[in-house]
């Protein structure tokens, strides 16, 4: 196996996505990840030298908006689904010290 | 001999763009509003729901950049920042990184250094967060996503400025050029303005940049004076310990003078980038750029040169009223009703400017309206009132728009003209003072106003002076 | 003959003629539905009750001459990845387990303006993120033809629940082979619509610039049938096309005299199955013998195409899932110490193992350092990858292959080798990259019994191609239903 994924960066990648691994899937992961960037690394034997890299299939561009309100008070609709919630607001853990 | 530094500042401006909706839906970008009456399941961040973008924003963005004179990424593109945190529904801000819309720019500023142009390296268009409301009772936060997806423009400065006095210069003519475009109201105060600094110091004479920090939180041109010194001056005791600055982002407490690291393991600075999926790229062709040019609005060199010729004021004048978007309009549209620019320049300049000092206000907080102003000077210019009670009533008009025609008439401030009860006034006063006559007859002109003096405060200051005057010099020459 | 063998558009057919009320052809869905679901699990949320009152409304406004679309009154099936106003969406995820949409996807709206009656949501891999339906939080869907074998995935649920005539139809979503590899293993008919022919608003995003809904059905008059009341031109996607027509049922013909179809060479190398190549070639001697030329070539860096999806999709899907943490709607962890802990407990408590594994590799190769080498240089592979198709479809009408490289497997034998799982996409991956319109239709059977599907893959906006070849290839055989109840 080429690519040796270490501890730091899974712990960093964890940063990153929000996610808590336990110590086995922590292994795994390392694992995992090490084997698809392997494979992941055929790409290199591709020449794309000149090549644009492609986001969007076709050529789309200039989708726009008017700058109309159509939305009205939506509150409740948005608050629907809210595990917790307080004054018309979501509530979430505090976020300054 | 301690050594001298430099201090090197470039500025993030982010600025929110008057459109009437969000960058990405339809929802109202009003300021105020209940918690979360202005969203929607796109600015909300609900799984399924996708952006779609406002072309008015395009077309603020554009026109900041040409009058700022950037070049036009003519092929543009959004990015998503990848970053959690609770003001930011999706967890990602959409913005631009690759290809923004403008890009090396510049705008001349002038302090008593003279004048140099400060660079302007980059414009993008981005969304704004939601607001954060810290709730000490219950130990939480709370989330309002009225403002997420509210269109902002991050204006990114080269690292062009070096002292608070140039940031300030920048940051105005900044805002003079977007308030002109009708691009944004640009309130520091609201928040439709905000400044983030990066600043390092070096020794003079160094060929490098520092290290630099980025401080946020500046809400004020005075907290950001301030902040640029304190971190000046915090980096400058840190090299000369033997410390390094680390580049970080701090937050600047303007009440206690300081700013502090925001720094946690938890907030990786990498914000993995890349362009949204969900958004196709916008094409600028070069009739839509003309087209934006064409339909900019009279900027303030080009109002500088008109009032000269149309309106008859002296240049100080001008300069200080086309100083504000805001203050330009009240005039212009005081004296397209009352007809008189040289008395509405002159209301504008001496109380108006007066009572904004006292109240430490801003031009753009102004809040009476034109119609009442005007109201003012033609009940001046009709003599119906005096000037005195003029300023009694404009500081009225002032502090809650009050209309003045009915203010004066409610509580009699309607000067006395009726010449009969004047004269005899007068005449009373004259034979209760006979030294002043004496004096007058002299030559001693103070007897004069201390008669004019008198009468006024017998008539309760409703008086016209200029009767006052015209009566006591006759009813003076028949003795 | 039970009501439900019958075809979608023969139902509808039946319903408009008054043979048979709304509310029977819905009854007798939830009655297979109740009859099969503890041997399948094709469905996350059986909405008998909303199904029955909706049956009485549209069968009113059949009789009042309000409705009159071909898919009028007939039960549909709705993948679990998108929205139904007040009807649990979970994605087969724990993280949504309880979360109820506040609005519909447009393809959704698409449909019930036709007439549709919903009765449920149908399993799927978690996120639509594996090829087996095996990653459900809410346990595996299992094959019709033989329950000790995966559906396939990640539309999994809505295959079974076809092949199984637990709905007349429905829809499913395709990423990288979702609806096209499952039909194969199910023995049923699915299209994977060229990019932006169907409205994504309302699909809860996995790779957003690979995701297309599309129909699953029996038959390819049915598909056909379906993607009309589906695709739109949609305001609110902005990569949804203006397309010239949508018109797709007009290709329905017994007729390929003279169309060029290419069989790429790539597609039959090392890893195929001889069962299944055998019957694609079998498949192609068909459409020969009806006029179809067909010729062999080389289409090239068909290897390529996995690893440089793995990289737009994870990264992507990594970006796309963040939006999950706790706050807005479903899942969050019961106990935490402060905002970081919540999100990462909320987020490793509600996702799985597979979706995990995505969202570090794509959170990874996006990472400051690694843009370039993984994530630009997967964008300029897709760029060949169209090119390749280009120069192909300036040749050829149609592309056929197969839709998978072997049968569905048995259950459990897929998900320990991820590599291993992720090849058996290799013939789908590709059209995706390029935004291609494909279908896989039935073309036979291994000696297991299991079925194997036929891909054709058309140019983009050339569905009327693919759907034609699939329907003349379809007249040459009978479809066959899973003899479930036997087993
Ligand atoms: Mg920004
Ligand atoms: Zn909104």
């Amino acid at each position: 196996m080429a690519n040796i994924i270490s501890d730091e960066t899974i712990e960093y990648v964890g940063i990153l996505a929000k996610l808590e691994l336990s110590d086995a899937e922590k292994e795994q992961a390392k694992k995992d990840m090490g084997s698809m960037l392997d494979y992941i690394d055929k790409l290199n034997e591709l020449d794309t030298t000149g090549v644009e890299p492609m986001s969007h299939v076709f050529p789309v561009h200039n989708v726009f908006r008017e700058d109309v309100i159509v939305n009205g008070d939506q509150r409740d609709i948005v608050l629907a689904n809210a595990p917790e919630e307080k004054e018309g607001c979501f509530k979430v853990p505090k976020t300054v010290e | 001999m301690s050594k001298q530094y430099e201090t090197v500042i470039g500025l993030e401006v982010h600025v929110e763009l008057a459109t009437k909706t969000k960058i990405f839906c339809s929802c109202s970008t009003e300021f105020g509003g209940a918690p979360n009456t202005h969203t929607c399941p796109v600015c909300t961040g609900m799984p399924g729901s996708l952006p779609v973008l406002n072309k008015k924003v395009v077309e603020l963005a554009l026109a900041v950049g040409l009058a700022t004179n950037c070049q036009i990424n003519q092929y543009c593109k959004f990015d998503r920042k990848n970053y959690f945190y609770p003001d930011n529904p999706q967890n990602y801000q959409i913005s631009q990184l690759y290809l923004p819309i403008c890009h090396d720019g510049g705008i001349e500023i002038e302090t008593s250094a003279g004048k140099k142009v400060v660079g302007i390296h980059e414009i993008h268009m981005e969304e704004d967060a939601g607001k954060l409301i810290h709730d000490e009772w219950d130990d939480c936060s709370l989330v309002d996503f009225n403002r997420s997806g509210v269109p902002l423009i991050e204006i990114v400065s080269e690292p062009d400025m070096r002292s608070a006095e140039e940031v300030i210069a920048y940051l105005d003519k900044l805002r003079l050029i977007i308030q002109y475009l009708g691009a944004s109201d640009c309130k520091l105060q609201e928040g439709s303005m905000r400044a983030d600094v990066n600043l390092s110091v070096r020794e003079v004479g160094a060929s490098e940049y520092g290290t630099r920090t980025e401080m946020k939180n500046l809400n004020s041109f005075k907290a950001i004076a301030r902040a640029i010194e304190g971190e000046r001056a915090r980096q400058i005791e840190l090299i000369e310990e033997g410390g390094q600055v680390i580049q970080e982002t701090r937050r600047w407490d303007d009440t206690k003078e300081q700013s502090y690291a925001m720094r946690s393991k938890e907030d990786a600075q990498d914000y993995r980038y890349f362009p949204d999926p969900d958004l196709v790229p916008v094409m600028i062709s070069d009739e839509w750029i003309s087209s934006i040019r064409g339909n900019q609005p009279e900027l303030r060199n080009e109002k500088m040169v008109r009032y000269k010729e149309q309106y008859d004021i002296p240049e100080y004048d001008i300069s200080i009223i086309t100083g504000s978007k805001h203050l330009a309009d009240l005039f212009e549209e005081t004296v397209a009703i009352c007809k008189n620019p040289k008395k509405v320049s002159n209301w504008i300049m001496v109380e108006t400017m007066r009572l904004l000092k006292e109240h430490d206000l801003e031009p753009e907080q102004i809040r009476f309206s034109p119609e009442n102003l005007a109201k003012l000077i033609l009940l001046v210019e009709s003599k119906a009132i005096n000037g005195n009670v003029a300023k009694e009533v404009f500081e009225k008009v002032f502090d809650k728009d009050i209309d003045p025609e009915k203010y004066v008439e409610e509580n009699g401030l309607k000067s006395v003209n009726d010449e009969g009860a004047l004269r005899a006034t007068i005449e009373r006063i004259v034979e209760e003072n006979p030294k002043s006559i004496e004096d007058y007859k002299s030559g001693k002109t103070k007897a004069m106003g201390f008669l004019v003096g008198q009468t006024m405060k017998e008539m309760k200051g409703k008086a016209d002076p200029g009767m006052i005057n015209k009566i006591l010099k006759e009813v003076l020459d028949q003795l | 003959m039970s009501l439900m063998s019958l075809t979608a558009v023969e139902l509808g057919k039946k319903i408009k003629a008054k043979e048979i009320s709304v509310v029977e052809a819905t009854k007798a869905a939830l009655d297979q539905i109740e009859k099969l679901e503890k041997k399948l699990n094709s469905f996350v949320t059986v909405d008998a009750e909303g199904a029955l009152k909706r049956a009485e409304e549209v069968q009113k406004l059949i009789d009042d001459g309000t409705l009159t679309s071909p898919l009028a009154g007939v039960p549909v099936a709705i993948k679990d990845n998108m929205c139904t106003e007040g009807l649990l969406t979970t994605c087969s995820s724990k993280i949504l387990g309880n979360y109820k949409p506040v609005f519909s996807a447009e393809a959704v709206l698409n449909l019930e303006r036709a007439g549709a009656v919903v009765i449920g949501k149908t399993n799927m891999d978690e996120f639509a993120m594996g090829s087996t339906t095996e990653t459900s939080a809410f346990g595996e869907t299992k094959n019709p033809w033989n329950t000790d074998h995966v559906p396939g995935g990640s539309s999994g649920g809505s295959c079974a629940a076809v092949a199984a005539e637990e709905c007349a139809y429905a829809l499913g979503s395709d990423t990288g082979g979702s609806i096209r590899q499952p039909s194969s293993f199910c023995g049923v008919t699915g299209i994977k619509p060229t990019y932006g022919t169907v409205s994504r608003y309302g699909l809860i995003a996995y790779g957003s610039s690979l995701d297309q809904i599309g129909p699953v059905a029996k038959d390819v008059t049915d598909c056909a049938t379906i993607l009309e009341a589906i695709a739109s031109y949609d305001p609110k996607d902005s990569t949804s096309v203006k397309r010239e027509e949508y018109d797709f049922t007009s290709a329905l013909v017994d007729d390929v005299k003279g169309m060029k179809i290419g069989i790429p060479k790539d597609y039959f190398m090392e890893g195929l199955d001889h069962e299944v190549k055998e019957a694609i070639l079998n498949a192609a001697k068909k459409l020969e013998e009806k006029g179809a030329v067909i010729e062999e070539f080389d289409l090239s860096l068909v290897e390529y195409a996995i690893p440089a999806y793995y990289v737009i999709a994870s990264a992507e899907a990594s970006s796309n899932l963040s939006r999950f943490d706790g706050i807005k709607y479903g899942y969050r962890t019961e106990e935490f110490e402060g905002l970081h802990s919540m999100y990462k407990k909320s987020r490793s408590e509600g996702f799985g193992a597979e979706v995990k594994r995505r969202i570090m590799l794509g959170s990874f190769v996006l990472s400051s350092g690694y843009y370039d080498a993984y994530y630009l240089k997967a964008l300029r592979t897709k760029a060949l990858i169209k090119k390749a198709f280009d120069h192909a479809f300036e040749k050829y009408d149609v592309i056929l292959g197969p839709a998978a490289p072997t049968t569905a497997p048995k259950l459990g034998d897929s998900l320990s080798d991820p590599i291993k799982m992720y090849l058996g996409d290799i013939y789908t991956i590709s059209v995706n990259l390029a935004g291609l319109p494909g279908i896989s239709v039935p073309c036979g059977k291994d000696s297991k019994g299991l079925p194997i599907g036929l891909q054709l893959i058309g140019d983009c906006f050339k569905e009327k191609n693919i759907i034609r070849a699939a329907y003349s290839f379809e007249q040459t055989r009978k479809y066959e239903s899973p003899d479930i109840a036997l087993q």
